[in-house]
């Protein structure tokens, strides 16, 4: 690609982006407005954008790859009723409902079959920002919702196989790539095929963990970006080599990684490759819309956009209301669903390779999808307006739902994070470990720790390990420096996280407070406390007597810990304060000793010689 | 088999002069254990499976205390509400302390006298320890009449020396009346 053009395309995506999510319209949206400006139809900036599509289809196969990285086999096993029942039913309900409605409007059988499952299939961006912005994602309304969104995610790998059979021989020949295998037997092809998948699943669980390893200790983040794009493009080049899809060898190739330590790490490196790639591609599928055809058939393309739209939340609202959600709640996830989604541009540019849609149908496809997710902040607004009245139903007293368990991110699983870590973890909270250090993590592997690798001082990292919907984030790195960047970066990045932090003296803990932590421990601190109650202890000192001490010990040196804060900055006169306070609080730990009693307890005290009166229902002995 | 249990609850025991010295009137009898509750748990963290074993083991059932605002020290209640369980202690298959005797070891500030409807504490000992008395009756523990301590303060030398005597002799009778010796 020229330089000129890569200049307009970042340029059109740098400014109309931001506008879009301002105007609440979604940064997929901000991309097609933008291919749209700057294609034939307006501006004329950019010409053919085949050459360009190319490249940005790489985004589709890396946008796949982090689907299959997200699927968990175990989440995907605890949602999977509501993942394949409700998802499964929205998925053929829709699809059924728009093929029949295609299939009435004149087009052929295979292509409104198609055409359906695309159309069934709504924009993950679009739904998760809209609940989040709601606050929805952790009600039922927002599990329900992720299922289905989930499910879709799934079907688009069978949608896509499923292409070559409709389009029929002549479509194949269009679609396939150019396979290395043409001139072999069928079952050599065959065999090399299944040799090929079964490389990814093997390749997957056996030689990149010591690949990832040897790679982490290097330290050094652009190899490990490098490793990680070669993995992906590698695996799309092996399954094209054999004649598949690549995305489906991506996806494939995700899935084996999602239960590995450095899935994180992973997503956080093609996460910005797969965001400008897959925008390329949104910019591309812009400028490829026909304006002429919005023009000249307005009628066609609104009623297809309502058709659409409507039978999607009919469909949606009795699936999710036979899930025995409220009808508010039903409502709600199916207008937030009701759009369809970006998959739908990459299944019919595939179906306009593929010869299945003609160039109108794509067209006018292409345009009542992007029109449909305008509709949903729309939808969305007047659902406010009118769900505000019917709060008052709810009755009155009910309690808030429970807020699911806990979620922490710990950082750093040495010796301090992993006593932290367990006695959450051993409490049924939802721990996700990360560990910059790769020999501490195989160290660690066989106790059956769910550990990642990744450097928690990134942003990006803490995102995609779940900053932005957990509750806690728990530092517990050893490096001050590491550990005072975290705490900044998390504060920065996420306002509502609170942060607990491990401290390693007095005036990190001061740095750690400032610069936004919520709870600061000094490491040694209890650690220490405990020796000098154990030391007296052997000294003769009774149990309880001793523990007092220490609990006597730490309140005033937390008192000399807050007075001093204000002190950092000067030394000098920092010393001599320091010295002051300690000074008071050797002399209250003397007097404990002595006769008079400054642990507090004078109420055991009973009333001594000088003190013949004793108080009523007092005494012991003296 | 321990014949008899000790409960020793005093948290200062460095300030304690009428109970430490009782205390150490048993400290040479056999069969009978001191357990210390604020020696054994500083962090009021009771382990209520290891106090039931030894509660399962013994033959009766001592608890010696100074009186503090008209009952025993925080830690005393504490491990009445973690170690006498229902399903152990009471309740239905609660049976385990059921038939072994529960003596009351007590010292007070107060003289005798001020334990008088007419006196500064209005009630008498017996009246003040009756929570004890209704926590042994329901356990199924035969309620022995309380050793009590009087004038705390001001009990001379030679007096603490018989009071020492006394109760190691009140201790070795409920050793026998157990068939411990």
């Amino acid at each position: 690609m020229p330089l000129a053009d890569a200049v307009i395309y970042l340029a059109a995506a740098v400014l109309s982006v931001p506008i879009a999510r301002q105007l609440g319209l979604g940064s997929v949206l901000g991309y097609l407005i933008a291919g749209v400006v700057i294609g034939p139809g307006v501006l004329g900036l950019v010409g053919e954008a085949q050459s360009v599509r190319h490249v940005a289809e790489f985004g589709v196969v890396m946008m796949l790859f982090l689907v299959g990285l997200e699927l968990r086999p175990a989440r995907l096993w605890s949602l999977k009723g509501t993942v394949f029942g409700l998802g499964g039913a929205q998925v053929l309900g829709c699809a059924a409902a728009l093929g029949l409605g295609l299939l009435a409007w004149g087009v052929p059988w295979p292509a409104a079959v198609f055409g359906g499952l695309a159309g069934a299939m709504s924009s993950t961006a679009i739904v998760l920002q809209a609940l989040a912005e709601k606050g929805l994602l952790r009600t039922r309304a927002g599990e329900v919702s992720f299922s289905v969104l989930l499910f879709q995610d799934l079907a688009v790998i069978p949608i896509m196989a499923l292409l070559p059979l409709l389009a029929g021989g002549a479509g194949a020949e269009a679609s396939a790539h150019p396979s290395a295998l043409a001139g072999l037997p069928g079952w050599v092809q065959a065999l090399a095929t299944l040799a090929a998948v079964a490389a990814i699943g093997i390749g997957g669980r056996l030689l990149t963990r010591p690949a990832f390893r040897f790679i982490a200790r290097t330290r050094l983040r652009e190899i490990f970006t490098a490793f990680a794009l070669l993995l992906v493009l590698a695996t799309a080049l092996l399954m094209s080599a054999v004649g598949l899809s690549a995305a489906l060898g991506t996806f494939l190739a995700g899935v084996v990684l999602a239960d590995s330590e450095f899935r994180h790490e992973l997503e956080s490196d093609i996460e910005p490759f797969k965001g400008l790639l897959l925008g390329l591609f949104f910019l591309s599928v812009g400028a490829g819309i026909d304006l002429h055809l919005l023009t000249d058939q307005v009628a066609t393309v609104a009623a297809l956009v309502g058709a659409i739209v409507g039978i999607k939340i009919v469909v949606l609202g009795a699936v999710l209301r036979a899930m025995r959600l409220t009808g508010r709640d039903a409502l709600l996830s199916a207008l937030a669903l009701s759009q369809v989604g970006e998959f739908a541009f990459v299944l019919i540019g595939l179906a306009g390779q593929a010869g299945l849609f003609d160039a109108r149908l794509g067209g006018l496809m292409t345009l009542a999808v992007a029109l449909s997710m305008v509709t949903t902040p729309l939808l969305l607004l007047a659902f406010d307006h009118f769900a505000t009245d019917k709060e008052q139903e709810r009755p009155q007293g009910e309690l808030p739902s429970i807020p699911a368990g806990g979620r922490v991110i710990l950082a750093g699983f040495g010796r301090v994070g992993q006593i932290g870590g367990r006695l959450l973890m051993a409490r049924g909270v939802n721990v996700t470990v990360l560990e910059h250090d790769a020999d501490q993590l195989e160290s660690l592997r066989p106790f059956g720790f769910s550990l990642h690798y990744g450097d928690a001082r990134r942003a990006d990292l803490l995102a995609s390990a779940g900053a932005a919907e957990a509750d806690l984030l728990m530092v517990a790195t050893d490096d001050k420096e590491t550990t005072l960047t975290i705490v900044e970066t998390a504060r920065r990045h996420f306002p509502g996280l609170k942060i607990a932090a491990r401290a390693f003296d007095r005036v990190h803990a001061y740095a750690l407070e400032d610069a936004g932590a919520n709870l600061v421990v000094r490491e040694t601190f209890a650690g220490a406390l405990d020796l000098g109650v154990g030391a007296l202890r052997l000294l003769g000192v009774p149990a309880y007597e001793a523990r007092r001490a220490g609990h006597l010990f730490a309140r005033h040196d937390q008192e000399i810990y807050d007075s001093l804060r204000t002190m950092t900055g000067d030394s000098a006169s920092w010393g001599l304060a320091f010295r002051a306070k300690r000074e008071h609080l050797e002399r209250i730990l003397k007097q404990e000793a002595g006769e008079h009693d400054t642990l507090g307890d004078d109420g055991w005290e009973t009333a001594t010689a000088a003190q013949p009166c004793v108080p009523p229902g007092k005494g012991g002995d003296a | 088999m321990t014949p008899v249990l000790v409960l020793f609850v005093h948290p200062a025991l460095r300030r304690s002069r009428v109970n430490r010295t009782l205390r150490a009137a048993l400290a040479d009898l056999d069969g009978v254990r001191v357990h210390d509750l604020y020696e054994t748990y500083p962090d009021f963290f009771i382990d209520a499976a290891a106090e039931q074993a030894l509660l399962s083991d013994c033959g009766a059932l001592v608890v010696q205390h100074p009186i503090y605002w008209y009952s025993g020290p925080a830690l005393l209640k504490e491990w009445f509400d973690l170690v006498l369980e229902r399903g152990f202690a009471y309740g239905p298959g609660g049976r385990a302390l059921a038939g072994k005797p529960w003596l009351s070891a007590v010292s007070a500030g107060g003289g005798a006298d001020s334990y008088q409807p007419e006196g500064l504490n209005h009630f008498t000992m017996d009246e003040i320890l009756r929570p004890f008395q209704a926590t042994a009756a329901l356990c199924g523990m035969p309620w022995q009449a309380p050793f009590v301590t009087h004038d705390a303060v001001g009990l001379g030398a030679p007096a603490l020396q018989q009071a020492a005597q006394a109760y190691r002799r009140r201790v070795e009778a409920l050793r026998g009346q157990v068939g411990g010796e």
